[in-house]
């Protein structure tokens, strides 16, 4: 059996909330520097292949020996090929979260994805998500980014939302584009679209990032390039504060090592260039990564494995205080799995993601517990996941 | 509910219901655009030009296949650098892509055809069955299943659709269903190999009964032992049988099994045969059908009253495609006079090309210009297909991306045009609003003119 692990920061009684968290007005907030990058691992990422639970007596009969790990302490270990995310680790930058979940508990990736960015309790009513409601009403220009060709729902809702992607084309005129803003004056959402892309365009170019870049082909190519313009957009002086990146390729039926091991890859190293690229503002910055759901606790039929609950999260950057593993570690006995085949889920995700806006955006307590996360009054912040 | 006027209705019908309007359509179909539709319906979607050259699937496999064994012995003919064999030293034929054919027939097909509602659904059911060439073993069959398991039905009974589509290799490859043994089957006793999940799921959370339908994983997991053994055939003593769908008795997981409350006792390849039969009868499978339809013909968020319509005759007439279809043109809601879909990538680069005339050859180079604009045929992100909705392909970067390619095409197209003006009316007829006529007269050159017909409001909604 293993030991039952209580790493949970501070667990002194709140008051209940809404008495001492009185409504704060969105144009109260402080800390107008602070940086922060949500990256969604679509396809649910494995999270014992990513952050093996070496030290768990049952690990080894579901998973075989995790020989080559990374060492995070006598417990958890991480995939070898997160190396730079292992660095950060070391240098208290980051930390990782283990067996938490969305409050989604059935299997299929589309709800689950739903759950994980709508900030709902299911996937019914669906219609934009918690990082759009997040934030500021009153925001002018650009607040925040998504990297790619759309805009994931997790930011739908929001004001200063835009997306940039890279370019292969450039023979639009300024001329031809103020005759199609003249036809755009009365269609809502391509006047709206239209402009975000000037705006976004005007920082771009302010942030040296070459936007008829050659297109990026090829999954690795595509995320380092995202998250190198992720890190230009954060570090701009004017620019969004907020971004979202998407990556793919996690959902891993059969023959799955080396798959993870090339995916991981790229993973990692997108997080070292989003790092490098926000030059001095990663010191503010918190990246939170996370998946809809984890896999089964065991090794399926064709070396993969199949859709399961409970999951791996991360969450770096040099506002992080890192260095630790979180998880109120629920174990890998037959007993102790989630209908009998996943990793039971301790932590609510929306919890990791509460603590992270409420004490490095700043946002109010009953904002996050009824706009951002609506019915979550609930689940509470998590304390300390941000350097005081 | 009032219906527009007679020349706003063919224009809906020619880039609602139909792949936008190629000069000469909408005065084709202002006599009685609903009776334009319904012929369409009765003839079905036409063939595909140079079809018949394309590979079977069987063959697309064999071909496939035959390559890798080459690439693979010129590989290790390189590695070691011994003697190549003499397959390995054979000339290096130009390397045929079948993915890249399929895409260009596809193209033609719908560049050419003068029945493009039926195009359009080969487009939507190709897209609820989603497959992707990202799987390798995908790459050479994922248009040889739209071709054999899509386009022969989508006016026929979804069930003869679904079943086409679960026995097709494209979908058996795509959902790792060839490598899923039953745990007690032979084979599965044998190995250490077993049970995978991924078909059974995506065939009842997608392409059936829904998510919200109230399966339970036990149902998902019985289902995908009842699907083990479906397979495709690549024995070495196949022969003709080579590339095809094979069910392997070896491979399934014996006994009768229990799936949403239903006992199927079949024995072998029946007992799946039977659970989708079911599950393509399903009141939920007409519920989510109806609201796919509705959503892709009437509005992102469709009404209710449509919803029922379509499944009300979905469930009466046992999945009937063609009454569907028939249906959804009789709905007065579905030809409301404002647009409410925003085209998708492909949706809106056929479109122009169809609008401009543009010659075929030309036109198929110039539709692969849909990857850049974030729809690459045959490789949606997930099984659940592309999205529907505008807010999925109207991101700024996305929207820009378009206006910079529409941009292009005036450069390409412009010049060559004598009167740019009349395209207004020969691709949006009734549609069009006098400010798109009058900014397109007033447009400083050609290149100038298209661009903004194809960045207008009016051509990119439908």
């Amino acid at each position: 059996m293993p030991t039952r692990r209580q790493i949970l920061g501070s667990m002194a009684a709140l008051p209940l909330m809404g008495l001492a968290f009185p409504q704060v007005s969105w144009a109260t907030r402080a800390r107008g520097d602070a940086r922060f990058a949500f990256v969604v691992l679509r396809g649910a990422l494995d999270g014992l292949a990513a952050v093996p639970a070496y030290g768990d007596g049952d690990f080894v009969r579901h998973r075989g020996p995790a020989s080559d790990r990374l060492t995070l302490d006598d417990t958890f270990g991480l995939n070898p090929a997160l190396p730079h995310l292992h660095e950060m680790y070391g240098k208290h930058e980051a930390l990782v979260l283990h067996a938490v979940a969305t409050p989604y508990r059935q299997r299929s990736h589309f709800s689950g994805q739903d759950v994980l960015e709508s900030g709902l309790s299911s996937e019914i009513g669906t219609r934009d998500g918690w990082l759009g409601r997040a934030l500021p009403r009153n925001a002018a220009g650009v607040r925040a980014m998504a990297l790619g060709e759309a805009v994931p729902l997790v930011l739908r809702g929001g004001p200063g939302v835009s997306s940039w992607a890279p370019m292969r084309e450039n023979v639009l005129d300024d001329d031809t584009l103020h005759r199609i803003e003249a036809l755009y004056g009365d269609d809502q959402l391509l006047s709206r679209s239209l402009a975000a892309a000037l705006n976004t365009g005007q920082i771009a170019r302010e942030g040296g990032l070459d936007e008829n870049g050659p297109a990026l082909s090829g999954p690795r190519e595509r995320f380092l390039g995202l998250m190198t313009a992720a890190g230009r957009f954060l570090a701009a002086p004017d620019g969004p504060r907020i971004a979202v990146i998407d990556i793919g390729g996690w959902d891993t039926h059969n023959q799955q090592a080396g798959r993870l091991k090339r995916q991981l890859a790229i993973l990692d190293d997108g997080l070292a260039a989003l790092r490098d690229n926000l030059g001095a503002a990663w010191g503010q910055t918190a990246v939170l990564l996370a998946t809809e759901f984890g896999r089964t606790a065991a090794i399926n039929g064709t070396g993969g494995t199949d859709h399961g609950t409970g999951a791996a999260a991360f969450l770096a950057g040099g506002a992080v205080a890192g260095g630790r593993v979180i998880a109120d570690w629920p174990g890998l006995a037959d007993g102790q799995l989630f209908e009998a085949r996943d990793l039971r889920p301790t932590t609510d995700l929306r919890a990791v993601a509460k603590g992270v806006l409420r004490d490095h955006l700043n946002l109010a307590r009953a904002d996050l517990d009824r706009t951002v996360f609506p019915d979550s009054a609930a689940v509470r912040p998590m304390d300390g996941l941000i350097r005081g | 509910m009032s219906l527009p006027d007679a020349r706003t209705q063919a224009a809906i019908a020619t880039n609602r219901f139909g792949i936008g309007a190629r000069p000469g359509e909408i005065a084709e179909a202002s006599g009685d655009p609903r009776g334009w539709l319904l012929r369409q319906v009765a003839a079905g979607p036409s063939p595909i030009p140079g079809g018949a050259r394309l590979p079977t699937s069987a063959e697309a496999i064999a071909r496939a296949d035959a390559q890798a064994r080459l690439d693979e012995a010129r590989a290790r003919a390189r590695e070691t650098k011994a003697e190549p064999t003499a397959m390995a030293k054979a000339p290096a034929a130009p390397r045929y892509d079948i993915y890249t054919e399929e895409v260009a027939a596809r193209g033609r097909s719908a560049l050419e055809t003068d029945r493009p509602f039926p195009e359009r659904l080969v487009w939507f059911w190709s897209n609820h069955f989603s497959v992707s060439v990202d799987k390798a073993a995908v790459r050479a069959v994922a248009g040889a299943m739209e071709r054999e398991a899509i386009r022969p039905h989508v006016l026929g009974r979804f069930e003869d659709m679904l079943l086409a589509v679960i026995h097709h290799p494209a979908m058996i490859f795509y959902l790792d269903n060839q490598l899923s043994l039953g745990p007690a089957s032979p084979r599965g006793e044998a190995s250490r190999r077993g049970l995978n999940e991924n078909l059974g799921r995506e065939v009842m959370e997608l392409h059936t009964v829904g998510v919200s339908a109230g399966y339970t994983q036990a149902d998902v997991t019985t289902f995908a032992k009842a699907l083990t053994g479906w397979t495709v055939d690549r024995r070495e003593d196949a022969g003709r049988r080579f590339g095809t769908f094979l069910f392997s008795p070896d491979m399934h997981e014996p006994g009768p099994k229990t799936i949403m409350g239903r006992t199927y006792p079949q024995e072998g390849e029946d007992q799946a045969v039977a659970v989708l039969q079911d599950l393509a009868r399903h009141p939920a499978t007409a519920r989510h059908i109806a609201g796919k339809l509705a959503r892709h013909f009437i509005a992102d968020r469709p009404p209710e009253a449509a919803v029922d319509a379509l499944a009300h005759t979905f469930l009466d007439t046992g999945g009937d495609l063609t009454a569907v279809a028939r249906r959804l043109v009789a709905l007065d809601v579905a030809w409301s006079e404002s647009p409410d879909k925003l085209k998708s990538p492909n949706e809106y680069i056929v479109s122009a090309m169809r609008g401009l005339g543009v010659e075929t050859e030309e036109a198929v180079i110039m539709l692969r210009s849909v990857s850049m604009l974030g729809q690459r045929p045959f490789a949606a992100p997930s099984p659940a297909g592309w999205p529907d909705t505008a807010q999925d392909w109207a991101a700024p970067s996305a929207v820009y991306q378009r206006l910079e390619w529409a941009a292009r095409v005036g450069q390409q197209v412009g010049p060559g045009l004598r009167q740019p003006g009349s395209l207004v009316g020969e691709m949006l007829g009734g549609q069009a609003r006098p400010t798109l006529a009058d900014a397109v007269d007033r447009a400083a050159s050609g290149a100038q003119a298209v661009a903004l017909l194809l960045a207008s409001p009016e051509f990119q909604w439908r």
